[in-house]
């Protein structure tokens, strides 16, 4: 069970929220293929802390940016979206 | 050693005691022809087929922790070939085929059984795009039925149709050669007849890097030692993008935790595997009277192997839909795998940018089913340097060829899939 700290909110259920995977920037349109498919698709990061987007669905309806370590749940910072934005 | 009926009488008279171990300890060289980097079902059954198809025994397989210690022992055990796409039932077809066999190849009860698989479908349009699977499926020759009403109710008895449900059940596409195999069974089984054939595996044998020279792969490093080797597999599941990191290669695949659970034994009421799709589900009674559940990931990104309780309501909310009996019943048991799970939800088997190490990832929490069709295909694979075509469609390039098997049609969101 994560208790997830929304920065408009305080803290909140996971159930609350939707969650948006790892943040990740866009590389330019120029960019060559192989730098687009491992921004697309290559974004998890090895066990440990990871920045990733929750939608807040059941309270402000905001895109949060949540710090969380992927081996033991551990939330270590949260806050309103800091990179740019790819959401489902 | 045969295990038959005589060898279960000579041995129960001498009290059970004079068993020979099941795999044999050799030493580890300093050179084989191929390393498998992990013991579950698919590396253990790729040794196999390398002796059993090609003859080729000069393997060594490496275990990180023991046999069947990853996702193959902790699965549901449901095997079944379901799919819409060519690629995902071609090959978990041709695996259906081989688990049919499997028993009397391997010597070693693997106690598959076809007791069907009903998939369910509530609203018209699910049901519509279930017949369309369930059609797909017998022009390729797969068994498929699409069952309503009365004839649902009397394949599932058990199954709650009454009152006002909020998800109704509309009808079901039913797999009568789905059912479940005993899945530690099938890591032991692949295991010891690859042992008998000379293939060494090591437990408690992590890979902890990988050297290569021009681009190609030249040992396998672990605590006991560097070994040489002219080709690599890595077949690790959860660990998949740990160990592919190790070789520079970053897989486009997030691990996401998956929970199962056991309730405590009652008579037997439910002969077949049942999956609930309004929000997922699923449950299948033991030999031993238990059941079986499972359900969705737990929707993020985890290598905790620790379930959240919401996924634990939500599963055993929609169980009871199905069985209201169940509430009855308490869990004994509960635990988590990590599932790897591509952009696409679909697997990643075949070769991987440095040349002689091949891959099989990707598999989330799906691939027991294919176990034995991607070691006789990758066995293939190693022996001869072609890539079968059953799995050609899972190759690695296809996520820079915009080649995706999405066969729920979900989008590069894994912990959706
Ligand atoms: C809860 C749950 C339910 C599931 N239910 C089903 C189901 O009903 N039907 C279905 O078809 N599939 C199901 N699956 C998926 C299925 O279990 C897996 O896809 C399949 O078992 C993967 O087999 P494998 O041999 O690739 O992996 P594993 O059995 O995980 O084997 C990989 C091995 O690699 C080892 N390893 C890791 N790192 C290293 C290293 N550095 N060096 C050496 N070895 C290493 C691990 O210890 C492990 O033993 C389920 C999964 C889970 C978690
Ligand atoms: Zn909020």
């Amino acid at each position: 069970m994560l208790l997830i700290p929304c920065p408009h909110c305080g803290l909140r259920d996971e159930g609350e929220f939707t969650y948006g995977g790892p943040a990740r920037t866009l590389p330019a349109l120029d960019q060559d293929t192989q730098v687009w498919r491992d921004a697309f698709f290559a974004g998890q990061k090895p066990p440990g802390p990871m920045t990733e987007l929750w939608y807040h669905t059941s309270g402000c309806e905001s895109w949060i940016e949540v710090t969380r370590d992927t081996a033991t749940h551990d939330i270590l910072n949260s806050n309103t979206p800091q990179s740019k934005v790819d959401t489902p | 050693m045969a295990y038959s009926g005589l060898s279960l009488l000579s041995h129960a008279l001498t009290g059970n005691k004079r068993w020979p171990a099941i795999l044999s300890t050799p030493d580890m060289r300093s050179s084989y022809d191929i390393v498998i980097i992990g013991a579950g079902g698919h590396g253990l059954a790729t040794a196999h087929y390398l002796a059993a198809n090609h003859g080729i025994t000069n393997i060594a397989v490496i275990e990180s922790g023991w046999i069947g210690g990853g996702n193959t022992a902790r699965n549901t055990t449901i095997v079944r070939s379901d799919y819409l796409l060519n690629s995902s039932f071609g090959l978990k077809n041709f695996a259906l085929k081989l688990w049919s066999d499997l028993t009397q190849d391997l010597n070693f009860n693997l106690m598959y059984e076809p007791r069907g698989y009903v998939d369910l479908a509530h609203s018209d349009g699910e049901l519509e795009h279930f017949t369309l699977r369930a059609n797909a499926m017998r022009l390729r020759g797969g068994d498929a039925d699409i069952l309503t009403g009365q004839a649902l109710q009397e394949r599932v008895p058990e199954l709650d149709f009454s009152g006002d449900k909020r998800f109704e059940i509309s009808g079901a596409l039913v797999q009568e050669s789905g059912g479940v195999v005993r899945h530690d069974a099938v890591a032991w089984g692949f295991a010891r007849k690859a042992s008998t054939a000379g293939v060494h595996i090591f437990q408690n044998c992590p890979a902890t890097g990988f050297e290569t020279e021009g681009g190609k792969i030249t040992a396998v490093q672990t605590p006991q030692g560097r070994i040489a080797c002219k080709q690599a597999f890595i077949s690790v599941a959860g660990a998949s993008s740990a160990v592919a990191g190790m070789a520079g290669i970053n897989l486009p695949l997030n691990s996401i935790n998956v929970q199962a659970f056991v309730t405590e034994p009652v008579k037997p009421a439910l002969d077949a595997v049942v999956n609930y799709n309004a929000g997922l589900s699923y449950i299948s009674q033991t030999d031993k009277g238990e059941f079986v559940l499972g359900g969705a990931t737990d929707g993020y990104s985890s290598f905790a192997r620790r379930g959240s309780f919401e996924r634990i309501e939500d599963v055993l909310a929609r169980a009871v839909q199905m069985f209201p009996f169940l509430t009855r019943l308490r869990l004994m048991r509960h635990w988590s795998g990590t599932a790897d799970i591509p952009m696409d939800g679909n697997a990643i088997v075949g070769r991987t940018p440095i040349e002689g190490l091949m891959i099989n990832a990707g598999w989330g929490y799906a691939g027991f089913k294919a176990t034995p069709a991607v070691g006789w295909c990758m066995a293939e694979l190693l022996a001869t340097g072609k890539t079968p075509d059953l799995i050609a469609p899972f190759a690695l390039e296809r996520f820079e060829t915009g080649a995706e098997q999405d066969d729920g049609g979900i989008g590069p969101y894994p912990w959706l899939h």
